[in-house]
């Protein structure tokens, strides 16, 4: 019998047979001194995984603690809406996009009718114009507490994300009245809104104006003073402004690194230039700095809100043109939005035009004159741009959205990259992305 | 039907357009804007202008208006007469948007200078997406008019200002150089686009898809993907698909 060597172990032949000696220990002589020291580590988080912000995955290199670097994969929530809208008429389109961003439907839907309007060059009432902004910026409160509700839950910080939706609520409650649905509204139209205001909103609108301040209060006192909440938010997720502007960030984060940076202020629409409000902006570049810029902007919200009932003044909410007007005068009933019996009877029984203009701006819908434009609005996000093409048709010819979430999401790994794995999470609830949004 | 904007002509060719470079768009057939069914009102025949289709055929003259000529000029400037000449083929103002269609070979040359230069500080590149005109005669930008466009949405936040770039390639040589290396910004934008109109970004780091799965078939954005039918589970039924159904247009 021969020795044969074995890796595992040493061998001996004795009289007594063959002896093992089982030794170990010989890793660095086995895999060579480079690897002394090495910890490098991939791991993979989400893309189902609560503290990633929805349906994100990343690829982490850690070392230790340490993450080296930080790879962003979307995609998991794309519905293919920019095509779809390809294949609806001009009004449906509006359905559509108000389920890209899920938290700031109604900036979706102002953002795609503020595009078709400049593309028929129109203008939508005074009034509407009001109703606009009024909804927009409950919508930016409703968004910011989420983003902070869930800035909550992913720091540990439970009864943040709690209190953020309990305030939501309130929120969701005054557009379930106005719209007649809590999310996905498609309350405003090309040319206007769907419909008016319905009666007793505004005084409830002022009630919640007065809640809201001491909510905001108590948001201050649960956690800015907090000093986990303040360990965990500073310094961590820096990016500053050059670093903003290279990656293409608006928002909040741009604002949080100093640039006052709001299109409502640079670029008015709807008439902003003409409210009193103030751009809040912070000069410390890191989650902390986004926390509390979403913070004021809740106040600064509440501010133009309060303005924009001053200035309710009666009036039509959707323009004069019956060729783009949509023509179902529709009412809010127990169940939701449906048919006027004022405007059936009327089509029915009364106007035989008025049931042919029904008839086809429904069936086919009105035409948008060839051309193209990009309208960029202010999403509690950031830049919300939509690059509309018409060929001339009654459908349009390509929806693009530049959605802020899906440009944010890509200063991940400049965020992230060379801090400790606990600050991705931290910079990632600072981006706040929503990846309805993001994947489209 | 009265609100059939537009006048009535035979032909195109009697409405002063050169069939050779004028496109389909534009121009409506029959009375009613229906495909897909057979018009059967008598009226299949008529070939209308479109109210204001045209308008995207046409070059603006100098002066622009607004600070368009300003932000021309001063690119000029920048990049010199000549360069300016051979790269920006044409350009349009039209609801108070400039585009500069450019060929692709010099689109890293504008950029650049329209990044740095002091007058123009066009530091934020908003968006860039892809339009895919197919046979519909989009925006033109040589005699072979191109089918697919790649649009850059440039902001300077310094003069806030915004323009637009168009780039024109065909689907046969779908090549356009990347931005990435000015606006770190169009990385995913390029990869957007890439994933739904199969334009190929050359210098792009990691040009992967990233809205579709990494092994989907074909470009879904673009005009040509066929899209499918839903059979339905009664007689045999079938649900055609969307670009097949009888539509207004």
């Amino acid at each position: 019998m021969t020795t044969t060597s074995d890796p595992y172990a040493g061998s001996r032949e004795t009289t007594e047979g063959r002896v093992y000696t089982v030794t170990g220990g010989d890793w660095d002589v086995t895999l060579g001194a480079d690897l002394q020291g090495e910890e490098r580590l991939v791991v993979n988080m989400g893309p189902q995984h609560p503290s990633t912000h929805g349906v994100l995955r990343l690829v982490l290199d850690l070392e230790g603690e340490t993450v080296t670097k930080a790879r962003v994969v979307i995609g998991y929530l794309h519905t293919g809406i920019e095509k779809n809208t390809e294949y609806r008429n001009w009004v449906q389109g509006t359905t559509f996009v108000t389920r890209m961003d899920y938290l700031a439907p109604l900036f979706n839907e102002a953002g795609y009718c503020l595009a078709v309007e400049k593309l028929l060059g129109i203008e939508a009432p005074q009034r509407a114009q009001t109703i606009r902004v009024l909804v927009m910026e409950l919508n930016r409160i409703a968004s910011h507490l989420v983003a902070l509700a869930t800035f909550g839950m992913e720091m540990g910080a439970l009864t943040g994300m709690t209190n953020g939706f309990r305030e939501r609520e309130m929120i969701l409650d005054l557009l379930e009245e106005i719209t007649g649905l809590r999310m996905n509204h498609a309350y405003i139209r090309p040319g206007g809104l769907a419909q008016d205001l319905p009666e007793g909103s505004v005084e409830h609108i002022r009630e919640f104006l007065k809640i809201m301040p001491g909510r905001v209060a108590d948001f201050h006192k649960l956690l800015t003073g907090q000093p986990i909440w303040q360990a965990r938010l500073k310094d961590a997720g820096y990016l500053d402004v050059t670093g903003c502007v290279a990656l293409g960030v608006t928002g909040p984060i741009l604002r949080a690194a100093g640039l006052p940076w709001d299109l409502r202020k640079v670029e008015p629409y709807l008439g902003y230039q003409t409210y009193d409000f103030e751009v809040p902006t912070t000069d410390t570049c890191d989650a902390w700095g986004r926390y509390l810029v979403r913070m004021a902007e809740v106040n600064e919200s509440l501010k133009i809100i309060g303005q924009a009932l001053e200035r309710l003044e009666p009036g039509p909410v959707m323009v004069e043109d019956r060729k783009i007007a949509w023509p179902a005068q529709l009412s809010l009933g127990p169940d939701g939005m449906g048919n006027s019996l004022e405007h059936v009877q009327h089509i029915m029984g009364q106007s035989m035009e008025a049931l042919i203009h029904h008839f086809k701006l429904v069936t086919e819908g009105f035409r948008v004159p060839a051309g193209q434009v990009y309208v960029p609005i202010e999403s509690p996000r950031g830049e919300l741009g939509y690059h509309v093409v018409s060929d001339g048709s009654t459908r349009p010819w390509r929806v693009h959205v530049r959605d802020p979430s899906f440009v944010n999401l890509q200063a991940t790994a400049a965020m992230s990259e060379g801090g400790m794995i606990a600050d991705v999470i931290a910079a990632i609830a600072s981006i706040d992305p929503v990846m309805g949004g993001v994947d489209r | 039907m009265s609100n059939d904007g537009g006048e009535v002509v035979p032909g195109r060719e009697e409405a002063g357009y050169d069939a050779a470079t004028a496109p389909s768009g534009g121009f409506r057939k029959g009375a009613f804007g229906v495909s897909g069914s057979g018009d059967t009102s008598g009226f299949g025949g008529l070939v209308r202008v479109e109210p204001g289709g045209a308008v995207a055929l046409h070059t603006s003259e100098r002066p622009y208006g607004g600070y368009f000529d300003e932000v021309t000029d001063a690119l000029i400037e920048a990049v010199g007469e000549a360069t300016y000449a051979a790269a920006v083929r044409r350009v349009l103002v039209d609801r108070g948007e400039i585009t500069y269609f450019v060929g692709r070979e010099h689109l890293l040359t504008l950029v650049q200078a329209l990044r740095d230069d002091e007058a123009l500080r066009f530091e934020l590149c908003s968006s860039v997406s892809g339009v895919d005109y197919l046979d519909s005669g989009g925006p033109s930008v040589g005699p072979a008019r191109p089918r697919l466009h790649v649009v850059y949405h440039l902001t300077s936040m310094t003069y806030r200002r915004r323009i637009r770039l168009e780039v024109a390639v065909t689907a046969e040589d779908p090549h356009v150089p990347s931005v990435t290396g000015v606006y770190p910004t169009a990385d995913w934008h390029e990869r957007e686009t890439f994933d739904m109109f199969g334009v190929v970004f050359d210098g792009h780091p990691a040009l992967t898809r990233i809205l579709m799965p990494d092994d989907w078939d074909g470009h879904p954005q673009r005009k040509d993907y066929p899209l499918g039918g839903v059979p339905v589970e009664y007689h045999d039924a079938t649900i055609p698909p969307p670009d097949t159904r009888r539509a207004y247009r």
